[in-house]
């Protein structure tokens, strides 16, 4: 079953890619779904007999990959609770997606193509949640990112596709930079880069005494190889889940189809650094330096990502910008050792953001392909469906649930409010140097989160229509194909929180885990974050509360006041239009040097020096040598003559000097 | 052992394809047709024949297989050939490459077919000879004799700047060899023998070492090519033919890495730690430097030239690294880059054929027309980026991880040829096939053929089976390696110096 799990989707990629033509568009769309269906039943019901049943951890061995010397890595399908979550989270957005995109996709010559690429990525992101080792986790790795690079640059016509792709794909490998150091360092330390030897001896690693490892030229102490290496692999998972610094290609990452953005972009592979992060535990546990920063970045991802969601005006990008700082909570959690939190969060966020993001397409569906929110409004009555889906969606993102209400250990409310509110009152209850920090990050994104939700429903669905007439009159509510996975999403949305939080988060935790997650014998959060002082658990919900009334007083009430302020604030404005600069910086700093040095080292090294001095050099003073000499040759006696008799002269004072001569 | 000579029989097997093809007389299409068949089969037969090297091998065995030796000019050189776990490989792909050579050449070469089909199969039992020959001076000759082949097919058959890139070749790599010889010289006069395996226990002394390390290792540099003596594979890829370029890339370069195995590192064990961190910092710079330049490039061929030069430095930096995923890593880097940079040059030749410019700028958009061509053209860039799952990518981690354990400022900055190989390889990509179909030009432009899928399908399927299980490779390498190693750090103990892992660790 596990493997049908992992393969299905690979024989539907390998079936359309290669024989889509043939087959046709309505033949492909089916066998890639239908497939995924088929893998998405098969990872729920794994979920419930890993998760809740008394299945501990599944290994099955399937190919030897590579040996040499001691490193020994083998294809090895693993699958314990936290990969059953992935199982879950994956196959069914994945198969919605798929359903979704046979309605969204009804115009494209390429579907074939799109459908193949779709079950490909989803192979590569189960690879890469089944892994039992760090080199498997790292083919999965790079395969969602050749699937997302193939999917963003999918419409090859658009020069802004084709350069987004690129971005994705680059921006991501400086991640994997070092997530492949961290693998070959782990393998120095611990002899092998499966999971079961890692997580058995990283304790006695940790206790060996004196320089365990040599890292650029410093000899390290154990506590602070294993801090080096776990921050060399959080790079990796800061690249693939868009964390600050390594973010600038997922708002990009919006020129592929809107299916591709909610699968890839919102709910499974941008999710992947997080899972590492879970996944290796119990090394992050011994690293208390490298957990403090976890938290940093993701703490500040969370609230910088926030604040550029506020102002940008492109409905995907607004979502995209939302994901990245929801990402950030995650690592936020992670960083204060809640790692059933941010799974948690990853697992309910999977719901609602694939939800909004499907709604975010049903939009523009209805709208002919506008995505700019200044050409939407009015909406809400003609494309009912996917409004309130969408105001579903909203509230689960927000956070919206009724405070302090228990139902025995159950708090209610939508997907969002359970996780989120659990991962601010971890950080609340965290202990390292950033978690008050990242407490008060995570509450002001709560804010800004609420108020650019609230303002894209407001923008979009209220008010009056700001479209063309002609386009309004072409405003259509989506297929069924399109709104029953909008369905489905919204169900999720609404009580996937409510239903899981017991075994996620509460009592049941460790029934459910069964150690999946490590967590230290210091590490306490888990309990500790029950506890948490009143006032704390109630700043999300108000915060939640005086965004909406801002964006309400914004966007419906006063809808001149936003442009009045932007204009008085004209500085702050521009510069979080403009994403804080980073794509201008990185362009500044990177980009454009490396060009520049590219074409002087080959120009000026390659060509003067190196050509210059060797091979041309060489052949020019030889031929200048040849020209000097020929010139000697004049024809003339006399020169010759004269030459001669200073060659005797020459010899013949030589022969006096040395002594020789007659005598 | 073998009673049938099988490796001398592969090595010759070219030289009767050349003396049928001798018999064709005229020079009408009919006779270019048949020549093209005598070669075609020819090379294929060979490939299958070579095939029971493989067969007959034996994985356990570390030392020499399928030995023959026969004395020649009174003793003082033998005839004397035979494969190990390193250099068998290199037989397989070289008579493997050699079909594609000729088939790649079925229509783009009009003139003189005969003297080309020869060359190329007198380059075929050259090559061939360079990786069987046990006999320093029999491996000499094979050697440097392989450079007049691919002299002539640069220089006869090339573009329009073909005489100042075969000479520039020429002048380069006879540069180190004339080192090698002085080398070989003094090293028979040592030793008194020329036969390689006794050689390898010959245990020349210290200060001699230094030497003789640096004299081969002139002619190897520049082989591979190594930074700073790469500037001439550039122009020789741009100005060769197709099949020149596959040649070039895919079995030339890979001699240096062979010689490095073959001698550098068992004959010279003392020398070679001493050395190991300069190799370092010219493989890095290699990896670092050209990659750069690859950003910079408008022309397709020397791009993936410059490429060829990058991927060449994670070899170097492998086999310095004297550890057993070094090794074998650096090994499978270039039989994997043989097949993969082999391909990107069919790959660019198809578009040549078309369009005779390998101007980036003269293309865009192609996968409108040519979609089956964009799908192997995108297998080989991810190859050629290293992507997991195929075969580029096992070479490269391996090289990586053997340099962590060696030195991990190597490591540090070799992985930053990650990003850049990403970064050049797909701007090419993108620049090349991506895009809407603007330039009139191409729009008539016709998708594969059936010949040039025959070309591309085998190596697309290589690649991707490579990359999933690439145990076949690392099984055949593994004795060897591992003989190689123990060898060499039993030479670098006995001299009193510290194992050199650890030494250069610090």
């Amino acid at each position: 079953m596990y493997s049908a799990i992992v393969f299905l989707p690979l024989v539907g990629f390998l079936v359309v890619g290669l024989f889509g033509r043939a087959l046709g568009a309505k033949a492909s769309e089916f066998i890639t779904s239908s497939l995924l269906v088929i893998a998405a039943i098969l990872s729920w019901i794994a979920f419930f007999s890993v998760g809740f049943g008394s299945t501990e951890k599944v290994q099955l061995e399937i190919l030897q990959w590579i040996s040499s010397g001691d490193l020994s890595i083998n294809w090895t399908i693993r699958v314990d609770t936290l990969t059953a979550v992935m199982l879950v989270v994956v196959n069914t957005v994945s198969a919605l997606v798929h359903i979704y995109s046979i309605g969204y996709m009804h115009h494209d010559p390429h579907r074939p193509r799109f459908f193949a690429y779709l079950s490909l990525f989803t192979f590569a992101m189960l690879s890469l949640v089944t892994s039992d080792n760090l080199l498997q986790m790292f083919f999965g790795w790079e395969g969602v990112g050749l699937a997302s690079y193939l999917l963003i640059g999918f419409w090859f016509k658009k020069p802004s596709a084709n350069a987004a792709a690129m971005k994705a794909f680059v921006v991501n490998r400086v991640g994997d930079f070092g997530f492949a150091l961290g693998i070959c360092g782990i393998y120095i330390l611990f002899g092998s880069i499966d999971y079961d030897v890692i997580f058995q001896n990283v304790n006695s690693v940790a206790g060996q005494e004196g320089n365990v490892l040599t890292f650029l030229g410093t000899g390290l102490a154990a506590d602070s190889a294993i801090t080096v290496i776990c921050l060399l692999l959080f790079m990796g998972a800061m690249g693939k889940s868009a964390q600050l610094l390594l973010h600038t290609w997922l708002p990009d990452a919006m020129e592929g189809p809107t299916p591709v953005s909610a699968l890839i972009h919102a709910a499974t592979m941008v999710t992947a650094g997080v899972f590492m992060v879970a996944r290796l535990s119990p090394i992050f546990e011994y690293s208390h330096t490298a957990l403090t920063v976890v938290t940093f970045v993701g703490a500040t991802t969370a609230f910088f990502a926030g604040t550029i969601g506020c102002v940008q005006n492109d409905i995907k990008r607004v979502i995209a910008y939302s994901t990245c700082s929801q990402l950030g909570y995650m690592f936020a959690a992670l960083g204060v050792g809640a790692y059933g939190a941010a799974v948690f969060h990853l697992f309910t966020h999977a719901f609602f953001k694939a939800l909004l993001f499907l709604c975010a397409g049903s939009v523009i569906h209805a709208v002919s392909d506008e995505q700019d929110m200044r050409r939407m409004g009015g909406l809400r009555k003609l494309i009912p469906v996917t409004y309130w889906t969408m105001f579903i969606g909203t509230l689960a993102l927000t956070g919206f649930g009724i405070p302090l209400a228990h139902l025995g250990e159950l708090y209610i409310g939508t997907a969002g409010f359970v996780s989120k509110d659990a991962i601010i009152e971890s950080t609340f209850a965290g202990h390292n140097m950033f978690s008050q920090y990242a407490f008060w990050m995570t509450i002001i994104a709560a804010f800004l989160t609420s108020f650019y939700s609230w303002r894209l429903t407001f923008m979009t669905f209220h008010g009056k229509p700001r479209a063309s007439v002609d386009v309004m009159k072409h405003v259509h509510e989506s297929p069924l194909v399109m709104t029953m996975p909008l369905f489905i999403l919204a169900f999720g949305a609404l009580f996937a929180g409510m239903a899981f939080q017991s075994g996620f988060i509460g009592e049941a935790y460790d029934a459910f885990w069964k150690g999946a997650l490590f967590t230290g014998a210091e590490n306490h959060v888990l309990h500790e974050m029950h506890h948490v002082p009143t006032w704390v658990k109630l700043s999300p919900f108000v915060m939640m509360v005086a965004g909406f009334l801002l964006a309400y007083q914004f966007y419906i009430r006063a809808p001149e006041m936003p442009k009045k302020l932007a204009e008085r604030h004209d500085a702050l404005y521009q510069f979080l239009l403009n994403k804080w600069y980073f794509d201008e910086l990185y362009n500044f700093l990177f980009v454009k040097p490396s060009m520049k040095i590219g074409r002087f080292l080959w120009k000026r090294g390659d060509g003067a020096v190196i050509d210059g001095l060797g091979p041309d050099g060489v052949a020019s003073r030889v031929q200048k040598l040849s020209a000097q000499i020929v010139r000697l040759q004049s024809g003339y006696i006399y020169h010759y003559a004269f030459a001669m008799l200073i060659g005797v002269t020459f010899f013949v004072t030589l022969s006096m000097f040395s002594g020789g001569g007659a005598h | 052992m073998s009673d049938w000579s099988i490796l001398s029989i592969t090595t010759f097997l070219p030289l009767v394809g050349v003396l049928f093809i001798l018999l064709v007389r005229g020079d009408d299409e009919e006779a270019k047709t048949n020549i093209r068949r005598v070669a075609l089969i020819t090379t294929c037969f060979t490939f299958i024949v070579s095939l029971f090297i493989w067969g007959g091998f034996t994985y356990e065995n570390p030392g020499f297989q399928m030995v023959e030796k026969h004395e020649w000019m009174g003793g003082i050189f033998s005839y004397y050939m035979g494969v190990d776990g390193i250099s068998m490989l290199f037989v397989i792909l070289t008579t493997f490459l050699m079909p594609f050579c000729i088939l790649a050449s079925w229509e783009s070469v009009q003139t003189r077919v005969k003297e080309y089909m020869i060359a190329f199969l007198i380059l075929e039992t050259l090559m061939i000879g360079v990786f069987c020959a046990l006999d320093l001076v029999l491996f000499y000759v094979f050697f440097e004799a392989g450079l007049i082949p691919m002299f002539l097919i640069i220089g006869i058959w090339g573009g329009p700047r073909r005489v100042y890139a075969s000479y520039k070749f020429f002048l380069y790599t006879l540069l180190g060899s004339v080192l090698m010889l002085v080398a070989i010289l003094s090293m028979y006069w040592f030793a008194g023998t020329l036969e390689i395996p006794a050689l390898m226990e010959a245990k020349f002394p210290e200060n001699m070492q230094t030497w003789l390390w640096l004299a081969f290792f002139a002619s190897f540099a520049v082989k591979m090519p190594m930074w700073p003596v790469h500037t001439w594979l550039p122009d020789a890829h741009v100005e060769a033919p197709t099949a020149g370029s596959v040649i070039l890339a895919g079995i030339l370069l890979k001699m240096g890495g062979y010689g490095f195995l073959r001698f550098s590192l068992p004959m010279f064990p003392l020398a070679s730690e001493l050395f190991a961190p300069f190799v370092f910092t010219l493989s890095v710079i290699a990896i670092i430097y050209t990659s750069l330049v690859a950003l910079a490039q408008e022309d397709i061929k020397k791009l993936i030239a410059y490429s060829s030069v990058a991927h060449m430095g994670y070899v170097t930096m492998g086999i310095f690294t004297m550890n057993a995923q070094g090794i074998q890593g650096a090994l499978f880097q270039m039989l994997s880059h043989g097949l993969v940079s082999g391909a990107l040059f069919l790959c660019v030749g198809v578009i040549y054929d078309r369009m005779h410019t390998r101007q980036i700028s003269a293309y865009g958009g192609l996968v409108n027309i040519m979609p089956k061509y964009a799908v192997a053209f995108m297998i080989f860039t991810m190859a050629n980026v290293g992507l997991p799952g195929t075969s580029g990518f096992v070479g490269e981690f391996l090289t990586l991880i053997g340099a962590f354990k060696a030195n991990t400022w190597v490591a540090f900055f070799a992985a930053t040829g990650v990003i850049l190989s990403a970064a050049y390889a797909l701007f090419l990509y993108r620049r090349v096939v991506f895009g809407s179909l603007d330039k009139e030009s191409l729009k008539s432009l016709l998708d594969l053929s059936g010949r040039e899928k025959v070309l591309l399908v085998p190596l697309i399927v290589l690649v991707i089976f490579f990359g999933f299980y690439p145990m076949p490779v690392l099984d055949v390498t593994q004795a060897s390696v591992d003989a190689l190693i123990s060898q060499y750090s039993t030479a670098v103990e006995a001299a009193g110096h510290l194992p050199a892992v650890a030494a250069v660790a610090q």
